[in-house]
């Protein structure tokens, strides 16, 4: 008896299971589509939304800096302008430091220190936005305005080419000022992925390398930075993506004028600062539609940039693979 | 027949007691949206309103523009605008407009040695500061109206609020009619485009860069001047007086204007006549449908509104803000009996 019914009940066990199986697959599936058809409602949204605006100013949209809501005229390259420069300024500025700090803490660093400092480079992540905001309107723009800037004028001004970068009044708030916050914000997570990545690097490899004579600086830039490339990239993309989209900490201190100004200490404006500022007070068709437009660049940048870098990374995969 | 008609009458008061069921629950909370400037005495009101009646006020104070989008949708009982709309549009979308609470903006300044109100300015020459064409504080133009200031030869920091606001509309709107070149330059609305200067977020913003920037020049509602002790101006008005910035003085704009002949109350309270009146005056407004169709809702919300009239004022002035004059009280009230309808039937029944 128990000999004959045991094969049934295994088997229909194993339908079941089966039928669990292919409904958790499907399940996952689900969620996958679920971002992906987000993602697509999103773009689908934006572009409708902007669409009277990009209709009546076409491919002008992109390179006037006009920004009137009196005449209902509006043109996109000063927030484009800003958005693009602030970030720059975030990444020259973070970079260089996410990677001193990872070498630090990776390769140098005595070990009872490593944690301290970790712990607080992620407690900086952890800050709200408007935090950030309010420290740099408060405390960094009073600073910037009495000592830095001055100096930096005086500095600037017999340089030609330095000149125009930092000419006229010091207000303290401006195109230099976001991209220092900016710089702040990024800094914890270029400096945790660096970290996590260097972490990573083979040790016996580092080892051969120390054996052979190499300095700790030629076992960084030529053993552990090689090896760990794609991951750099990774988190250099994220802070940058950050920086691209970061609007309340902006807004509290780029200055908010829709204008292009070589100085880098001159007031401009981002995308998502412009956003922000406008949005809730945006009487008319044409200009709300404008703002919605500006979002959609703005989501075109974030995706071209995102492209790049996987790019970037396919090709440096693929060199990898060759050389071997 | 008898039985069909029975029927019917029965069905009929199931969807009447519904519908006034329905209407009681909504009735519970009047909803509105709309203008940030006025929402913390709408807020106030409201909180004791409450505490009298039971019935309480959901306000989103999402601004101007949201309120006015609001209200065309009809998601909202009333929406509020700092900002009046044409009365073609009030007329096309069906609604009614209304003042509820007078606010004034003030100039203020931060000059090296200069106390509040001991400088003078007037419309014409903020409007050449605000285009670049003044660009140091011992220009003439500006010596001209403070003799005895000692103006330092310092590049004056024009500071505008960076967010759309109903601010920016009065104190543009002013610009306009004082300066020519303003007006067709720069024109009036919630947001310009200004040639010079930078831009703060909202009146804390404001109010913080120009206290923190030396050779500054912004303007901020009232309250704000008042309560951050700012460096504030005086103004010449139309009537050529210089006025100092208080609640007598917005007062007095609010008074001098000429509501009576206003259509639909679209009147703009800045550079009004009067020796007393503060040039850079505003009110906020509420709007609200014609016709109406959940009249208990609309009920409701004018019963909050005349109460406010009626009992508000001590609060507005705790706040700084300005309570409207017993004679436009009477006035608007007067149009609410006359275009708020339900059903052919005025939704108002106060006195």
């Amino acid at each position: 008896m128990a000999v004959t019914t045991l094969p049934i009940a295994l088997g229909e066990r194993l339908k079941r299971e089966a039928r669990l199986e292919r409904a958790f697959r499907l399940l996952t599936l689900a969620c996958a589509v679920l971002v992906l058809a987000l993602l697509g409602g999103v773009a689908v949204a934006l572009a409708h939304g902007s669409w009277p605006a990009l209709r009546t100013f076409g491919w002008a949209f992109l390179v006037r800096e006009i920004w009137n809501p009196v005449t209902d005229e509006y043109g996109a390259l000063a927030p484009l302008y800003g958005t693009v420069v602030t970030s720059l300024i975030a990444m020259l500025i973070a970079v260089p430091i996410a990677f001193g700090i990872a070498v630090f803490l990776t390769e140098t660093c005595p070990r009872w220190l490593r944690q301290p400092i970790s712990t607080a480079i992620e407690l900086l992540a952890a800050v709200p936005s408007i935090v950030f905001g309010i420290w740099g309107l408060f405390v960094l723009a009073p600073l910037l305005q009495h000592t830095v800037q001055p100096w930096l004028i005086d500095v600037a001004a017999p340089v030609p080419g330095l000149r125009q970068l930092f000419q006229g009044p010091p207000f303290g708030i401006g195109v230099l000022t976001a991209g220092l916050v900016l710089a702040v914000m990024v800094l914890p997570f270029i400096t945790s992925v660096m970290r996590e990545v260097f972490l990573m690097t083979p040790v016996s490899l580092k080892e051969a390398a120390y054996g052979v004579g190499a300095t700790q600086w030629e076992v960084i830039w030529g053993v552990v930075l090689p090896a760990s490339r794609a991951g750099v990239i990774g988190g250099i993309m994220l802070g940058l993506g950050r920086a691209l989209g970061e609007t309340m900490a902006v807004t509290f201190v780029v200055g908010n004028a829709h204008r292009i100004s070589a100085s880098l200490i001159a007031p401009g404006t981002t995308i998502s600062a412009s956003i922000a500022n406008e949005f809730t007070e945006a009487v008319g068709d044409l200009y709300t539609s404008a703002l919605l437009a500006l979002g959609l660049l703005l989501f075109a940048i974030t995706f071209v940039i995102i492209a790049a870098a996987r790019l970037l990374l396919l090709r440096l995969e693929l060199r990898t693979q060759g050389t071997k | 027949m008898n039985k069909t008609t029975t029927r019917s009458v029965a069905l009929l008061s199931l969807l009447a007691a519904g519908a006034l069921l329905g209407g009681m629950a909504a009735a519970a909370e009047i909803s509105g949206a709309g203008a940030t400037f006025p929402y913390p005495i709408y807020a106030k009101w409201a909180e004791a309103y409450k505490q009298k009646t039971g019935i309480g006020l959901n306000y989103q104070s999402i601004g101007s523009g949201g309120g006015i989008k609001q209200i065309k949708a009809a998601t909202v009982t009333f929406g509020a605008s700092d900002m009046p709309l044409k009365p073609e549009d009030v007329k096309a979308a069906g609604l009614v407009q209304f003042p509820m609470i007078i606010g004034g903006v003030v100039p203020v300044a931060n000059i090296p040695g200069v106390k509040p109100g001991q400088l003078v300015l007037d419309g014409a020459t903020i409007a050449s500061i605000y285009l670049g064409e003044i660009s140091k504080w011992n220009d003439p133009r500006i010596r001209g109206l403070n003799p005895k200031v000692a103006l330092p030869d310092q590049a004056i920091a024009p500071i505008y609020r960076s967010d759309g606001s109903g601010t920016n509309f009065l104190f543009t709107n002013y610009l306009s009619q004082t300066n020519p070149e303003f007006a067709s330059k720069i024109g009036a609305n919630t947001s310009v485009q200004w040639p010079v200067g930078i831009g703060a977020k909202g009146n804390e913003g404001v109010a913080a860069m120009t206290n923190q920037t030396s050779g500054a020049i912004g303007y901020v509602e009232y309250a704000y001047a008042k309560q951050n002790k700012m460096t504030y101006a005086l103004m010449k008005n139309r009537d050529g007086k210089l006025v100092s910035p208080d609640a007598k003085a917005f007062q007095a704009a609010a008074a001098n204007a000429d509501w009576a002949k206003s259509d639909n109350y679209y009147l703009i309270l800045t550079n009004q006549p009067g020796a007393q009146s503060w040039p850079i005056t505003g009110a906020s407004f509420i709007l609200m449908y014609r016709q109406v169709k959940d009249a208990a809702a609309a009920g409701e919300a004018l019963k909050f509104f005349g109460w406010a009239y009626a009992n508000g004022a001590p609060m507005a002035q705790e706040l700084d803000y300005v309570p409207l004059p017993a004679t436009l009280v009477k006035q608007v009230e007067q149009t609410w009996r006359t275009a708020i309808m339900a059903g052919g039937k005025p939704v108002w029944t106060g006195k």
